[in-house]
């Protein structure tokens, strides 16, 4: 379980995260949404341990997230397109293996089998696609217990953001880890997700169940991004 | 492929709705295994979670049984899968119903139209 407190963070005079409070529970997968700019990234960085905060703290199993703890427990996967150009897939792979005392190279090569990736070439000589699937199966080589990923499926086409959709449900646990990943796609993703929690203004504006969301919202999802941008407030009556 | 979903209907709904409706096709017999949870999540492309749901939706139903350490199977309860069916013409024909009133068509007028296009 992850839970957030009251986390700020800004950049200059720039406020990214203005008091974000949230929790995530074991096994869910959340998706977290929300305009450019409205702090997914640095939420992010943050729940991993690679960024600090200001003010307030994230809780993972009820401990404080420190760099230490975030690199035993918690698999990050950032945005950049570009993670290690000159390795292949399989120096990747050792690299991770070398890094985190969870990961499995056992569930790796399953995974990179899964999502038929090259693990031959270099990393910046594969195509966009390919390279988002050997950061994913990197990613999924650990057995964390969370999951933080960064825009998985940005700039991939919908084959690729298949593929990597069931490799996610393949390859992590419903009954101990959790997802949380930001993405523009929702439509393709939200199959996937078990809540949806949007960003706006550095706070979290909603955070709902997705099947709530489809039995309570005409027009699903969509509907309800909409209806929280342009009306600013509560997208329905929630389900009682 | 994943399968596609309306956006406003529960997820675990639509499942439910594409396996009684496989059986009543017979594309999905008496007696067969279904795949297991996390297998047929993959398959569908959705949470592992929104599928647990689902087989335990059609356990409740009575629509499948659960061998220990076997896994899930269509029940072989002929009663129960007619009776699966007669549910399922009795929904199509109520939302049929309800989509025609909306419109303002009498019944005899569909009817009528009906026998019609049987011709």
């Amino acid at each position: 379980m992850i839970e957030i407190k009251r986390v700020t963070r800004s950049f200059g005079r720039r406020r990214a995260l203005d008091g974000v409070t949230a929790t995530f529970g074991r096994g869910k997968i959340i998706g977290l949404a929300g305009k450019n700019g409205s702090g997914k990234s640095t939420l992010l960085k943050i729940m991993a341990g690679v960024m600090g905060a200001d003010s307030g703290e994230v809780l993972l199993n009820g401990l404080p997230i420190t760099r230490t703890l975030a690199g035993s427990q918690i698999a990050y996967m950032a945005d950049a397109d570009l993670y290690y150009p000159y390795f292949t897939t399989d120096e990747l792979l050792r690299f991770q293996e070398s890094q985190y005392p969870d990961f499995s190279m056992e569930k790796a090569l399953e995974a990179a089998e899964f999502l038929n990736v090259d693990r031959k070439t270099k990393l910046k000589n594969l195509s966009k696609g390919n390279r988002g699937r050997a950061k994913i199966v990197a990613t999924l080589g650990r057995e964390a217990d969370a999951y933080l990923l960064d825009e998985p499926f940005s700039g991939l086409d919908p084959m690729v953001r298949e593929m990597i959709v069931k490799g996610l449900i393949r390859f992590t646990d419903p009954e101990r880890q959790t997802v949380i990943m930001s993405t523009h796609e929702l439509h393709d993703v939200a199959p996937l997700l078990d809540e949806i929690a949007v960003l706006k203004n550095g706070r979290i504006a909603a955070h709902d169940q997705v099947e709530d969301i489809r039995m309570a919202q005409p027009g699903g999802l969509a509907a309800y991004m909409r209806t929280l941008y342009e009306k600013g407030s509560e997208p329905f009556g929630k389900p009682s | 492929m994943s399968f596609d979903f309306l956006p406003d209907k529960p997820i675990y709904q639509q499942l439910i709705d594409r396996i009684t409706g496989d059986l009543i096709r017979g594309i999905l017999q008496p007696g067969e295994k279904l795949p297991s949870v996390r297998e047929y999540a993959v398959e569908a492309g959705v949470n592992a979670n929104t599928m647990q749901r689902v087989y335990k939706e059609l356990e409740g139903m009575g629509i499948t049984e659960t061998k220990r350490g076997q896994g899930t199977f269509v029940t072989e309860n002929a009663e129960r899968l007619g009776q699966l069916r007669e549910e399922k013409k009795a929904q199509l024909i109520d939302d049929f119903i309800r989509d025609i009133e909306a419109l303002g068509f009498t019944e005899e007028e569909i009817a009528e139209s009906m026998r019609r296009r049987e011709r």
